[in-house]
């Protein structure tokens, strides 16, 4: 025992190192911080040293290279010991440590931890998460599959918006003129270089003004922040009621770290690694290219947007949230810290976490893309041509022939691009379907140029079929009147 | 001593020997890092340079007239005319080729006018339907229905000794439809 006390003295003579630890470690803090509402910083910290641990195991195997990462990828999902473990850990860890970094986001800004002394905190916070992100979409492009060369293309078109530099930044972004083996490269020097040095460098910062500033204290109701008077407050709570931080408070970091380190291992185990999906050449077009989950909501908003506000909404936008999120401990500095205190705080969380959440869902859908194989694989339900004319049955065939089956559903089956069709004839009048099948409109392609007289004709006696038993087909009542009698009715009527 | 700095005469305390040789030491450094940084500056923006007067563009070969029908749509591919020995399979490219009547064609980009993905071309319908963001297209690239503000990219095209020939070389983009250059508007449907 002597002698490792000696040894350890050695050391500390010529480090010096051993005075501002223990300081470090035993800082007060305030008793009622030792909550497990406190865990996500130090767990988004856990993950992210997983991420490098796994990141530097995945990069003896993988191949930066565009001819080569795809095949280097199923060596590691077939050929090397544990190699799709350690891809699962890496990708999972990945979809936690946003996961975690939000949610971290939300517990700081819901217990007011961004206001007076700690605005700095929150600034270099805002940049942890864009570069978190950068890490998930420059991941995202290193599993080179067909998802990532298209979601290449995606960023490139993006990018490509922005007036004037727009395509010099497409240029810069891909390396070249098309998204090929300079484009692998360079994500790979972001991903693996440029964000994780920049990422280790704040994250330092950032730790190191929570230890200097300290923990936020538990935000209670009344208890106004003032930039006058809140440090000294602060410092006599910490007097008062304070503990050291190890080991008062730390043992939840410490479970919590180990339960999200076992998570993402369970969650890599059941559900094994993503993709690759199929090799990224770009000839095989056969593929309908999805982003990971944490940029599914972005997909599901460019599907939905409006062509005209797309452009102004992508370029506009980014930047007014960035620069929000950055303004924020400046525009709400001081005051009340308490969520109970702070009800728009609270409905403004509310409101962007449940958008999110539900273009995220229906991202999982995709009702606004075409089912490339309804037409050939979704026949129309025997019910629908019971009874029919043959040239109803025409119609159906006409129907299924030319798509429309890949945007409209009949029976719940076929795309939701469009509206169901089981009802239509209820909705338009034969003189409306005819309109709206030959120019279109409302979102639909024009079929004028593509169907034959007979070829409409069938088809629309086929959509009048589709009512409900007990309702009729809608009818223009004055087309009628003017049919059965020949002549106009409104000189009967005169006086 | 202390006496000696106070009564030091001001001219020496705004330029000591050393507080020069800092100045000196700084400057060289700035020199230094003006000599590296455009070199590196050179490099980190050749992929732009280069593409300056569309120094990508070539024109590639698709293939005989007669693999392409008249009246009907195909796809063809063709290999980047700028290769570099890492880029695997992404430099063979694929393009959907319509042969109007005669020496009249249409030679429209894979890549969907709106964020770039493949178009799939479906005959019976007449229409070309995008899987991600469920833009359509008419069968002279006119923009049909979806998000897609404007018709699909086309490629320049010329016919020389029956060959095909089109004008290609980078992924056109909507704010870079590179591809459109030199071509006329499709026609509205």
């Amino acid at each position: 025992m002597r002698v490792i006390t000696k040894i350890a003295e050695w050391f500390d003579h010529r480090l010096q190192l051993a005075a501002p630890i223990r300081e470090a470690v035993e800082h007060p803090v305030p008793r009622n911080t030792a909550s497990w509402f406190y865990v996500f910083g130090s767990a988004a910290l856990t993950v992210f040293l997983l991420q490098l641990v796994t990141g530097i195991l995945l990069a003896l195997i993988y191949v930066p290279s565009a001819g080569e990462a795809w095949n280097s990828l199923q060596a590691l999902n077939h050929q090397v010991a544990l190699g799709w473990f350690m891809r699962a850990m890496h990708g999972w860890g990945s979809n936690f440590m946003v996961a975690i970094v939000l949610i971290h986001m939300v517990q700081v800004f819901l217990f007011g931890a961004h206001k007076f002394p700690r605005e700095l905190t929150w600034i270099i916070g805002v940049f942890l998460l864009l570069m978190t992100l950068g890490m998930a979409f420059s991941g995202q492009v290193l599993r080179f599959d067909q998802d990532a060369y298209w979601g290449l293309g995606i960023g490139a078109s993006i990018a490509s918006r922005v007036p004037i530099i727009g395509p010099f930044a497409v240029k810069l972004m891909l390396g070249g003129p098309i998204i090929a083996g300079a484009t692998l490269s360079r994500f790979f020097a972001l991903h693996v270089f440029v964000i994780p040095g920049l990422l280790i460098g704040f994250v330092c910062l950032h730790v190191l003004m929570v230890l200097k500033l300290g923990i936020n204290e538990w935000p209670m109701p009344g208890r106004i922040v003032k930039r006058t008077t809140y440090e000294a407050e602060y410092h006599a709570l910490t007097k008062k009621d304070g503990e050291p931080f190890v080991p008062y408070a730390i043992w939840k970091d410490m479970f919590f770290a180990a339960f999200i380190i076992l998570a993402v291992a369970a969650c890599a185990f059941y559900f094994g690694p993503f993709g690759p999906t199929g090799q990224p050449d770009p000839t095989i077009i056969q593929t309908a290219p999805k982003p990971d989950y944490f940029f599914l909501w972005l997909y599901a908003l460019l599907s939905l947007l409006p062509p005209s506000l797309e452009t102004p909404f992508l370029l506009i936008c980014p930047p007014l949230v960035i620069l929000g999120l950055i303004l924020l401990p400046f525009l709400s500095g001081e005051g009340e810290k308490s969520w109970k205190r702070r009800p728009i705080a609270v409905v403004t969380v509310l409101m962007i976490a449940i958008t999110l959440g539900t273009f995220t869902r229906m991202a999982q859908f995709t009702p606004w893309s075409p089912q490339m194989n309804a037409w050939s694989g979704d026949p129309v339900p025997d019910s629908y041509i019971h009874g029919t004319t043959a040239l109803e049955r025409q119609g159906a065939l006409v129907f299924q022939v030319k798509q429309c089956r890949n945007c409209h559903s009949l029976g719940d089956t076929g795309g939701k691009r469009g509206p169901a069709l089981d009802s239509v004839a209820v909705r338009l009048t034969q003189d409306q379907l005819i309109r709206q099948v030959i120019q279109g409109g409302g979102n639909m392609p024009a079929y004028g140029n593509n169907l034959s007289p007979a070829e409409t004709t069938a088809l629309v006696a086929f959509l009048e079929t589709l009512h409900p038993a007990a309702q009729g087909p809608a009818r223009d009542a004055a087309r009628e009147l003017v049919l059965s009698n020949g002549k106009p009715q409104t000189s009967g009527t005169q006086p | 001593m202390s006496t000696n700095i106070v009564t030091a005469p001001p001219a020496v305390r705004n330029l000591s020997r050393r507080g020069f040789f800092m100045k000196l030491g700084i400057l060289f450094n700035g020199f230094a890092a003006i000599v590296l940084a455009l070199p590196v500056a050179r490099f980190l923006f050749s992929s732009i340079t280069r593409g300056r007067g569309n120094g990508y563009l070539s024109w590639v070969r698709l293939g005989d007239v007669g693999n392409f029908p008249e009246g009907e749509t195909r796809m063809a591919t063709f290999r980047n005319p700028l290769v570099m020995p890492t880029d695997g399979k992404t430099v063979d490219t694929a393009c959907w080729v319509r042969h109007i009547a005669g020496n009249q064609f249409q030679v429209f980009a894979i890549n969907c006018a709106h964020l770039g993905c493949p178009v799939r071309w479906f005959p019976q319908s007449g229409l070309f339907m995008c899987p991600c963001h469920g833009g359509a297209y008419y069968r002279d690239g006119a923009r049909a229905s979806g998000p897609p503000e404007r018709g699909l990219f086309e490629y320049p095209y010329k016919i020389e000794n029956g060959v095909l020939t089109i004008d290609a070389g980078q992924l056109p983009t909507p704010g870079d439809p590179v591809a459109s250059l030199n071509s006329e508007k499709p026609p509205c449907a």
